[in-house]
């Protein structure tokens, strides 16, 4: 089996560390990552607790196909009670950390209770120790990163590690690992930072080596490769694009929104394309563009690696920016650009980087400027609040100022990294937040896109993209085109999304792969690496289990029926322009019927005869 | 015809596969830290380059060994270490030029690519056609014709995965 079957227990008030047995019942209805750790956060924590309190936990979590010869098998998840929304976060990360942890030789890490002083977890193989972080506490994660390797003269570890807008106590604050990868959404960052733990370093040198059939193993996985390469999706689209190929493709689609969502399309789109990444600028004739960059073992290799215009403002006398970093993806460039009005390619590219190097989820911050820009052209903050700057929209200088002041927590960046929910309370606005259960919303206009609006209302983490992809289908027809505009079909269409996505995230492997895979290309190679006799019917009972064990943790945690919503803007305004125009997202009409789909009651409780069924007790 | 590896740094995406598929054939587990060829990851430059052992003809580290453990490989010219011979005392790790051939803790002898017996593994893995295993008298051809074509650096800043046959894995 693939799994290490070893977990490393950390007790942070204790300062100790050990080691303990993965609990194969449990790996064997949850299988592994998002799955497993969930089942280990449910069954340790009160869904009560305060997320930055000691009595929350903070998961790292590989899949059994972490560390393996599967396709994008490098995948690790952070699973706790996020502190933006009070729900059950997992946030996913690529890079080389996850397979790092696991060739040492663990699936997963449990942190539990709080240091008293800074530290950082230092895992060689089976040596786990916490370091003092003297030194690295007060620095971004690029300079401690720097400084980690420096002391350790090791070129081969992997880090993970927190910024000082974590440290500053920004509730949507990212874990980083190898510089550019991100566990971004819900502040596990934040959670992190509150344990008083800096960062995870590793290395691993023993390696996967327990498939259960190898010569099978090797078999399935190269004919899922064939597969990835074959599809124009990932074999094309994405290596050359990113997911930046999204971005005029959405906006004709009538579903890019647009600053705060007051609008559904954005006039400067293409000048933030993944199309515009590739032309050469003027000052130097280089495009924004280096190259695309894979995590590991990924036949995809949507990243993005890109430098920063030297002559832009927002870099003029910093050499540090000027080599290249992980560049803008869809959902950075939208955030960044079309949600605060901003086209400027190299400012928000500067933004990215910024996020990046102290850690914040580009999603949230962007969605927040967007949300702070709006209150100030209401009048409902004014240049006393923000310490000067006209919070205008499409200002690019605003939005480099502004990631500036939320990475060191400083001045109004203090207010801005509140997230979008409580800066919008706190001037006297709430309707203004374009967030779901605290969660600010990706890329996608749930008016042009009506299936979105459904999943976002049931997210378990709050509105986001990688719960139930319905885009998938309503507008790159995968697996099968639906209509964007209809209500019908969204409530099972939405439910086959977040319970396939939860089976993959359970895996080890990227989301990306389902534009080519579905369960039944995953099926063979878990089947293949772990025992147990895992068929498309098994994952997508576990999707449906996992699915249910989270709403139930939400359920504890106080979250009710009327948290499953839009805000107002989204099912009152209509949107102005587009395939979409006089539209509104017509939740109400879905959302019962997507209950009883999940075997929920009236009040959006699964019922006895579902926790049953999924064995949940 | 006498074949060799062909490595194009420029379209090399940092996956790792090649050194996850080198040390599942040699040692039977994922471990990059056991491969014989090595991917190096340049960020600021934003450049991934695979490194390995290229087969010198006047090999400096069978000339060094004490033991003749190193020995040359008819059918593939390939320079390859024999276990039971190999007393571990690392020499050879001194002598190479370009640190190709390194010590394995685990086993107590050095390790270095033998090009898997005219089949690398690497190569196969590889999704881009970074790795290639070549005509050994035409290692440039690829970088030639690119050249021909037209300037290298004017080319497309992304690299796609290539068609390949689907390989059967086969291990002794």
């Amino acid at each position: 089996m693939a799994w290490a079957k070893k977990i490393l227990r950390v007790n942070l008030s204790e300062g100790s560390v050990k080691s303990e047995p993965l609990n194969m019942e449990w790996a064997q209805q949850y299988l592994g990552q998002r799955g497993l750790a969930s089942k280990y956060l449910v069954e340790e924590i009160d869904p009560k607790c305060d997320p930055l309190g000691p009595d929350n936990k903070l998961i790292f979590t590989t899949g059994p196909l972490t560390g393996t010869m599967a396709s994008t098998g490098g995948r690790y998840s952070v699973v706790t009670k996020g502190p933006l929304t009070g729900a059950i976060a997992c946030s996913n990360s690529g890079g080389y950390l996850g397979a790092e942890l696991k060739m040492a030789g663990w699936d997963m890490i449990i942190f539990e209770g709080r240091s008293p002083e800074p530290v950082y977890l230092y895992i060689s193989n089976d040596k786990a120790e916490l370091m003092s972080a003297d030194g690295i506490w007060g620095k971004s994660v690029w300079a401690a990163d720097k400084i980690i390797r420096a002391k350790h003269q090791d070129p081969q570890i992997r880090i993970a590690c927190v910024g000082r807008s974590a440290e500053a106590g920004c509730f949507y604050s990212a874990i980083i690992n190898d510089l550019h990868r991100a566990a971004g959404r819900s502040g596990v960052g934040t959670v992190m930072a509150s344990k008083n733990v800096k960062a995870v370093v590793c290395r691993g040198t023993q390696g996967v080596g327990n498939i259960k059939d190898p010569m099978a193993f090797m078999k399935a996985t190269e004919e899922g490769k064939k597969v990835l390469r074959e599809n124009a999706v990932t074999g094309a689209g994405l290596p050359q694009f990113g997911t930046q190929v999204l971005m005029n493709v959405i906006n004709e689609t009538g579903a890019l929104p647009t600053r705060n969502m007051q609008e559904v399309q954005f006039k400067g789109a293409s000048k933030i394309s993944g199309e515009a990444m590739h032309e050469p600028r003027k000052s130097d004739g280089k495009p924004n563009l280096t190259t695309n960059a894979a995590c590991f073992g990924c036949t995809i290799a949507c990243g993005r690696i890109s430098t920063i215009d030297k002559t832009h403002f927002s870099v003029e006398n910093k050499p540090q920016y000027w080599g290249n970093s992980g560049g803008l993806e869809y959902e950075a460039a939208w955030a960044l650009g079309a949600a605060t009005g901003v086209d400027d390619l190299d400012a928000l590219t500067y933004a990215n980087f910024v996020c990046n190097e102290d850690g914040l989820d580009p999603i949230t911050f962007g969605a927040t400027v967007g949300a702070a820009m709006e209150l100030y052209e209401k009048g409902a903050i004014t240049k006393q609040d923000t310490g000067g700057i006209k919070f205008k929209f499409g200002k690019a200088e605003v939005l480099t100022k502004a990631v500036e002041l939320v990475a060191a927590g400083e001045g109004f960046g203090k207010d801005l990294g509140l997230g979008s929910k409580r800066l919008c309370e706190k001037y006297g606005h709430p309707e203004l937040s374009m967030s779901v259960k605290g969660q600010e919303f990706p890329a996608y206009d749930p008016r042009g896109i009506q299936g979105m609006g459904l999943a976002y209302a049931t997210s378990n983490r709050g509105a986001c993209h990688l719960r139930g992809y319905t885009v998938a289908s309503e507008v790159l027809g995968i697996p099968e085109k639906t209509d964007p505009l209809v209500t019908e079909g969204k409530a099972g269409l939405v439910k086959a999304f977040q319970d396939a996505t939860a089976a993959f995230d359970s895996a080890g492997i990227c989301l990306f792969t389902s534009f080519a895979w579905s369960l039944d290309d995953v099926a063979p190679q878990i089947d293949a690496a772990c025992e147990g006799g895992w068929s498309t019917e098994k994952l997508l009972e576990l999707g449906e289990r996992v699915w249910n064990m989270e709403k139930e943790f939400n359920l504890e945690a106080g979250f009710t029926k009327a948290d499953d919503n839009l805000p107002p803007r989204l099912i009152s305004e209509a949107a102005g322009s587009g395939p979409a125009e006089g539209k509104v997202n017509e939740l109400d009409k879905m959302l019962p019927e997507y209950y009883a789909a999940r075997g929920w009651d009236e009040q959006g409780v699964p019922t006895a005869d579902t926790r049953q069924r999924l064995g949940l007790s | 015809m006498l074949r060799a590896l062909s490595l194009e740094p420029e379209r090399c995406t940092g996956c790792l596969q090649c050194e996850m598929a080198c040390s599942f054939e040699n040692d039977g587990v994922f471990n990059p830290a056991k491969s014989r060829i090595k991917v190096f990851a340049f960020h600021e430059e934003g450049r991934f380059a695979p490194y390995t052992c290229t087969q010198c003809d006047e090999a400096w580290c069978m000339k060094a060994c004490p033991v003749d453990a190193i020995v040359i490989n008819a059918e593939t010219g390939s320079k390859d270490v024999l276990d039971s011979v190999c007393v571990g005392c690392k020499v050879c790790t001194i002598a190479c030029p370009f640190g190709t051939i390194n010590y394995n803790s685990s086993t107590g002898k050095v390790i270095k690519c033998d090009l898997c017996g005219g089949d690398p593994h690497c190569a196969k893995a590889c999704p881009t056609g970074a790795i290639t295993y070549v005509d050994a008298d035409s290692t440039g051809m690829e970088r030639m014709r690119a050249w021909a074509q037209n300037r290298p650096e004017a080319g497309p800043n992304y690299i796609t995965p290539v068609e390949k046959d689907i390989q059967t894995y086969q291990r002794p």
